[in-house]
């Protein structure tokens, strides 16, 4: 029986080890460390690394950047994927090639997706600038991504292009767990299409939001492929964000102690917000679930 | 991922059309179910397909214009239409190259992580054994560790430990391990829900334990090995930081190629775009063909 389980369970465990486990043993080895990569690991400093990334203006500025796409992410993409969700959750000609058109960003890597949006936002000659003036709107004259009050914000109108699809398409199949009946008890009782959307629907809808919105932060911590396209972090560090400071520090500049330093901090950083999220938020549909089974009972 | 998530009731919901979308009607049943949409739904959808497929289709677009026409009319239409983009992207031995190491690599990754991934879950999913909520843990805990965290001690580990630097493995094989947690969350229901009585019939024919698993198992679970076999290869075929610091020169996938191409060529709008629309086209027909599996396994991911 031993040995079944380990001819069964040995090969996925054998990777998951060396990939996953020893190097993030590794990572905080490496963290307490002074080390640019080559030679024995002996220059041992304690927390010291872990001091100078949180005391470094870049990072902190990054861990902001973080925070910002985090929260816009919520404000914007929730109610407006939630508003498209709900006009378009109706039978309608066209509604599947409508999804299938709506979740093409997503598919698209995030590499292609940003170089793509580089050569649209360009400041002379790109669609964007012309497009907008066009009506009368002039864009800054650095070009939305070459502009540090600006970038950032561009940077997640990007990833919004990217991910509202995902949204919509979750929000959807949500809203297929919505029972009719409901919806037409409220309609029998003279309830509005808003009253409807707003006292039933929604509400109903409260596990996939709240799924969504952890899915979504989750992302937003670890974000890196989409800014690394748009601006590597610039300008003068306006959108960089932890993940590009780490590789910035690693890879560039062989500081591989801060960077591993700063990886540890961003998963402590994931895992507190996880877990806040956790108690805060998913837990309600716990014990909501645990209440609507006693009320079946 | 917890949560009571609600069932996926299957076929449609019919939800009361708003007439006037947005504006309350105090009329007992103002609206009937819906049937079509009205104009402002129609005009959402039509803003919503506008955003979403304008920067692709006009990139597509983009690489048939020249980059004169590109800086003359921004948003103009190709006048006329110009073919060399597209051919001197054809034409180039490095975009073969790295169309063929994506494929080799998203390939490779997809295999292992559905074959060790239902290895893994039948024992967790079957056998009654002291330490098996444990190790299902062990692997779960997996989830909370995105790449990123320890991506400068797997390049280190990878380059210079296993030798593994600059090859379709090295890039390979830490994705299907990162890959292995979600996988075996899917699977593992999948095959609790086989009958025990298939299994116990097997047994008494004289199958053994890996017989049961190849002739039983495998083909029972079907679906659930498609749906997590194409998001394995999805991540794979996206992704880019692990190989940035992993691949060089002829090894390159086409994310890195297409990064490359755009830093080194920015002023060659046209064939950006062109070599763009090139290396999205697989990755739009993959998913054409395997969207439902997509959807589902996405949704199936935020069900818990």
């Amino acid at each position: 029986m031993g040995l079944e389980v380990l001819f069964f369970v040995g090969p996925a465990l054998t990777i998951f080890v060396i990939f996953v486990v020893w190097p993030i043993v590794r990572a905080l080895q490496f963290s307490l460390y002074r080390w640019k990569g080559f030679g024995p690991l002996v220059d041992f400093v304690g927390l010291q690394n872990y001091v100078s990334v949180l005391t470094n203006d870049v990072f902190i500025g990054a861990f902001t950047h973080n925070m910002v796409i985090v929260v816009l992410s919520i404000l914007v993409q929730l109610p407006v994927g939630l508003a498209i969700a709900l006009l378009l959750n109706r039978k309608m000609r066209g509604q599947g090639l409508l999804r299938t058109i709506i979740f093409v960003p997503y598919v698209l890597s995030e590499v292609i997706a940003g170089v793509v949006w580089f050569q649209l936002l360009q400041p002379q000659y790109g669609v964007v600038e012309t497009l907008l003036g066009a009506v009368g709107i002039s864009g800054p004259e650095q070009g939305w991504l070459g502009t540090p009050d600006v970038a950032l914000y561009t940077v997640f109108f990007v990833l919004t292009w990217k991910y509202l699809g995902l949204a919509v398409l979750l929000f959807l199949a949500g809203l297929q767990g919505v029972p009719d009946e409901l919806l037409e008890a409220a309609q029998i009782d003279g309830a509005s299409w808003w009253q409807v959307q707003r006292r039933i629907t929604v509400p109903l809808l409260g596990p996939t939001l709240r799924t969504w919105g952890f899915l979504s932060m989750i992302g937003a911590i670890q974000l890196f492929d989409m800014v690394w396209i748009l601006t590597r972090g610039g300008p003068a560090n306006a959108t960089t964000t932890m993940a590009t400071f780490l590789i910035t520090e690693g890879t560039k500049r062989y500081n591989y102690g801060i960077a591993t330093a700063a990886s540890v901090i961003l998963f402590a950083v994931a895992l507190v917000l996880a877990l806040l999220y956790q108690f805060f938020v998913l837990r309600r549909d716990v014990a909501e679930a645990d209440a609507g089974m006693r009320r079946v009972r | 991922m917890s949560g009571p998530m609600t069932m996926p009731v299957p076929g449609t919901s019919s939800p009361p059309d708003g007439g006037g979308a947005f504006r309350p009607s105090r009329r007992p049943r103002a609206s009937g179910p819906a049937q079509g949409g009205s104009p402002l739904v129609w005009f959402v959808a039509l803003v919503v397909v506008a955003f979403t497929l304008g920067p692709v289709v006009y990139a597509a677009l983009g690489g048939f214009r020249t980059n004169a026409q590109l800086a003359e009319s921004p948003a103009g239409l190709p006048n006329p239409w110009v073919l060399e983009n597209y051919q001197r992207v054809l034409a180039s031995p490095s975009f073969w190259r790295y169309a063929l190491n994506s494929t080799v690599i998203a390939l490779i990754t997809t295999v292992i992580t559905v074959v060790f991934g239902l290895m893994a879950a039948y024992p967790l999913a079957r056998y009654r054994f002291r330490w098996r909520e444990p190790l299902y843990l062990v692997f779960v805990l997996g989830l909370l560790f995105p790449a990123t965290v320890a991506i400068i001690p797997l390049f280190v580990i990878i380059t210079r430990q296993l030798h593994l630097g600059n090859t379709w493995w090295g890039v390979a094989l830490p994705q299907a391990a990162f890959a292995l947690p979600v996988t075996i969350i899917i699977l593992r229901p999948f095959l609790m829900a086989i009958p025990n009585e298939l299994e116990e019939a097997a047994v008494i024919d004289g199958a053994s334990r890996i017989q049961i698993f190849w002739r039983i198992v495998v083909p029972l679970s079907g679906p659930g090995a498609v749906t997590v076999g194409v998001l394995a290869f999805v991540a794979s075929w996206n992704a880019y930081l692990l190989p940035l610091l992993l691949l060089q020169g002829d090894m390159k996938t086409l994310p890195l190629g297409v990064a490359d191409f755009s830093s080194q060529y920015s002023s060659d709008t046209a064939g950006v775009f062109a070599f763009t629309t090139l290396a999205m086209i697989p990755a739009l027909v993959f998913f054409l063909a395997m969207q439902r599996r997509i959807v589902n396994g996405l949704q199936g991911a935020v069900k818990g």
